[in-house]
């Protein structure tokens, strides 16, 4: 029986619904799945991972009590972990969180480390992965006594498979790793979380100022989506750089993407090229987006959000 | 103090990418500076202006025209370059391993930056691999920076625009992130002046590195398929928003 083990990531005590796709990647025959959770708090995950086909969930935690957020102390936690259970092969989110783990994990542990796998095949040992700003499909092969693979956030569906998970609590003191987290500065909420939202609307150049990004917030609350930007926004100052989704912004692969007032460069493409659909407000038959989308609204964007949102909120008075 | 800069020749975001081989695609085209080495080694040079003790070392594995980016970061301040030649790039667990033996043959780092992704194979690696090798501290996507005495404390990028303050000893491994600092592009002079800089090439095989047993290999590279069927909606400004309504409700399913 090979063991596979999964990081989980939380937020407000929540299992991130992108973990489910990694579960659904890692799952096979004779595979016995390890959620390891490092900051689940209070609530009880037993029925929400068992649904998606973990054996066994090692909720991981200091002598006294959780852990505290240390990327360099967490990351060795896991690997004790891994060792005390038996792992050899571990999975997770190339998300921010991921970015900081996975690698610290890899490097320590000397093993093969492939982030932002778009498909996995685990018994194969092979991987793809976008390169080059996503303009190629990379497949790779690793080989190695561990085995680390970060998931490229929603870029593999989830898929049930009850079963019935059951809870060990894995108690560690790792040694201080010459790094100490002083504090951590909340941003001003954003509203939904980019890599985490199903719908994402997004705004360009052509929402013109800061102010105006409102009726895409307003829309957005009502779809349950998150907001996002182009690089042309982020540079004019119009919102913060967190918004940003592109090549030097964050990569996201939500069900739909609805660009608006965005030109479809390429550096924005390989931030959500593999979004589900992509929708395109944009008043340039000419623009590139117009092209490359799945569905393109040739008109002003002004005319078109409000409408949105108009809409939106009949549907919701009805219901 | 030596701060060294692990730089990468890659090619230009926008340029066209054909796939040659498995492992090769085709090279004329424009190379660039990783971006984000650009914001490691604009925090070097800051470093070394603040300090006047410092030297700057810019490190780079590649095939030799990735000379270029070497010279773009000498013009951009660096003291002198180091390039490890290789006409076949080998994974991230073989390009960490010969840039800590360059370096640990070179002198001694009290600070290493990279960029925290490279933009052609975005491994996000190689800075925690160089810290585990030479068991000095890391950190990544640093938003902030700022060296007091034997100490670091930086600020690093985390979901949704939080920022984690970390404080780190030295020696340490910094992953520079795009918001770190604002690249000053080179003046002329200093084009001029970084030709003459010192540049010493080490052939990648005399750095005599242990092939690890554990690797990762590209079998195959592919053009990504762009698979939409653009459509256009039409109709007046209602009628387009009824269809969307109705994609997003039918086909996607995303809204009740
Ligand atoms: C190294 C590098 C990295 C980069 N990284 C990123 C990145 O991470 N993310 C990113 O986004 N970009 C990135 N860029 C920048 C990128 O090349 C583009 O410049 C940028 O994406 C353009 O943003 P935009 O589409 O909003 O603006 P524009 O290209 O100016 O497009 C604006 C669009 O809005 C449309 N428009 C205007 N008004 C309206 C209206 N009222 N209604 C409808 N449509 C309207 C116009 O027709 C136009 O198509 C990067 C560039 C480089 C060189």
């Amino acid at each position: 029986m090979e063991k596979v083990g999964i990081l989980i990531e939380v937020k407000a005590d929540q299992i991130k619904k992108a973990n489910y796709g990694v579960i659904t990647a890692a799952r096979g025959r004779d595979r016995q799945l390890y959620a390891f959770l490092l900051d689940g708090g209070r609530a009880d995950h037993k029925l929400t991972l068992g649904r998606y086909g973990i054996h066994k969930i090692i909720e991981i935690a200091g002598q006294e009590g959780p852990l505290e957020w240390n990327p360099a102390t967490w990351a060795q936690a896991v690997i004790e972990a891994m060792e005390y259970f038996g792992i050899r092969t571990l999975l997770g989110l190339t998300s921010s969180q991921g970015k900081d783990l996975l690698p610290r994990i890899a490097a320590r542990l000397d093993a093969p480390l492939v982030m932002d796998c778009i498909h996995l095949n685990l018994a194969e040992h092979t991987v793809r992965k976008p390169q080059y700003s996503g303009k190629t499909i990379a497949t790779l092969k690793v080989q190695g006594g561990h085995c680390i693979y970060g998931v490229r956030p929603n870029a593999i569906a989830a898929q049930p498979a009850p079963c019935e998970a059951e809870t060990v609590i894995y108690r560690t003191a790792p040694a201080p790793a010459g790094l100490t987290v002083k504090a951590i500065k909340q941003a001003m909420s954003a509203g939904v979380d980019l890599s985490e939202a199903e719908i994402i609307i997004a705004g360009g150049r052509g929402m013109e100022n800061g102010e105006n990004f409102k009726i895409l917030f307003e829309c957005a609350a009502l779809m349950g989506a998150a907001v996002g930007a182009s690089r042309a926004a982020v540079d004019a100052d119009w919102v913060p750089y967190a918004m940003q989704v592109g090549q030097t912004g964050v990569t996201v692969s939500p069900k739909v993407y609805i660009a608006c007032g965005i030109s479809g460069s390429v550096q924005h493409f390989a931030g959500m090229k593999t979004a589900g659909l992509i929708v395109a407000i944009n008043q340039d038959l000419t623009a590139a987006i117009i092209g490359k989308c799945d569905y393109a609204i040739v008109a002003d964007l002004f005319e078109i959000v409000p409408r949105l949102t108009r809409k939106l909120q009949a549907l919701d008075g009805r219901i | 103090m030596q701060i060294y800069v692990c730089v990468k020749h890659v090619p230009d975001t926008a340029a066209k990418i054909t796939v040659k081989a498995p492992n090769q695609i085709e090279e004329a085209i424009t190379f660039i500076m990783n971006p984000y080495d650009e914001n490691a080694i604009e925090e070097a040079v800051r470093i070394k202006k603040r300090r006047g003790d410092a030297e700057v070392i810019a490190v780079t594995l590649g095939k030799p025209a990735a000379e270029n980016t070497l010279r773009s970061a000498l013009a951009m301040g660096a003291d002198r370059g180091i390039l490890i030649l290789t006409e076949d790039p080998p994974d991230s667990l073989v390009t960490a391993r010969a840039l800590t033996v360059a370096i640990e043959q070179d002198g001694t780092p009290d600070i290493i930056f990279t960029g925290k992704e490279s933009i052609d194979n975005a491994g996000f690696q190689t800075m925690y691999r160089l810290a585990a090798a030479l068991d000095m501290t890391v950190v990544s996507n640093v938003a902030a920076f700022a060296l007091e005495g034997k100490r670091v404390v930086v600020e690093c990028q985390m979901e949704g625009g939080a920022r984690g303050v970390i404080e780190l000893s030295l020696p340490c491994v910094i992953g520079a992130g795009k918001g770190l600092n604002k690249p000053s592009y080179p003046t002329l002079p200093a084009i001029m002046q970084a030709r003459r800089k010192e540049v010493k090439r080490i052939a990648l095989d005399s750095l005599r590195i242990e092939k690890p047993s554990a690797r990762a290999d590209i079998l195959e590279l592919k053009p990504a398929v762009e698979a939409r069927r653009a459509q256009q909606l039409k109709g007046s400004a209602e009628e387009v928003v009824r269809q969307l309504i109705r994609i997003l409700r039918e086909e996607a399913r995303v809204i009740e």
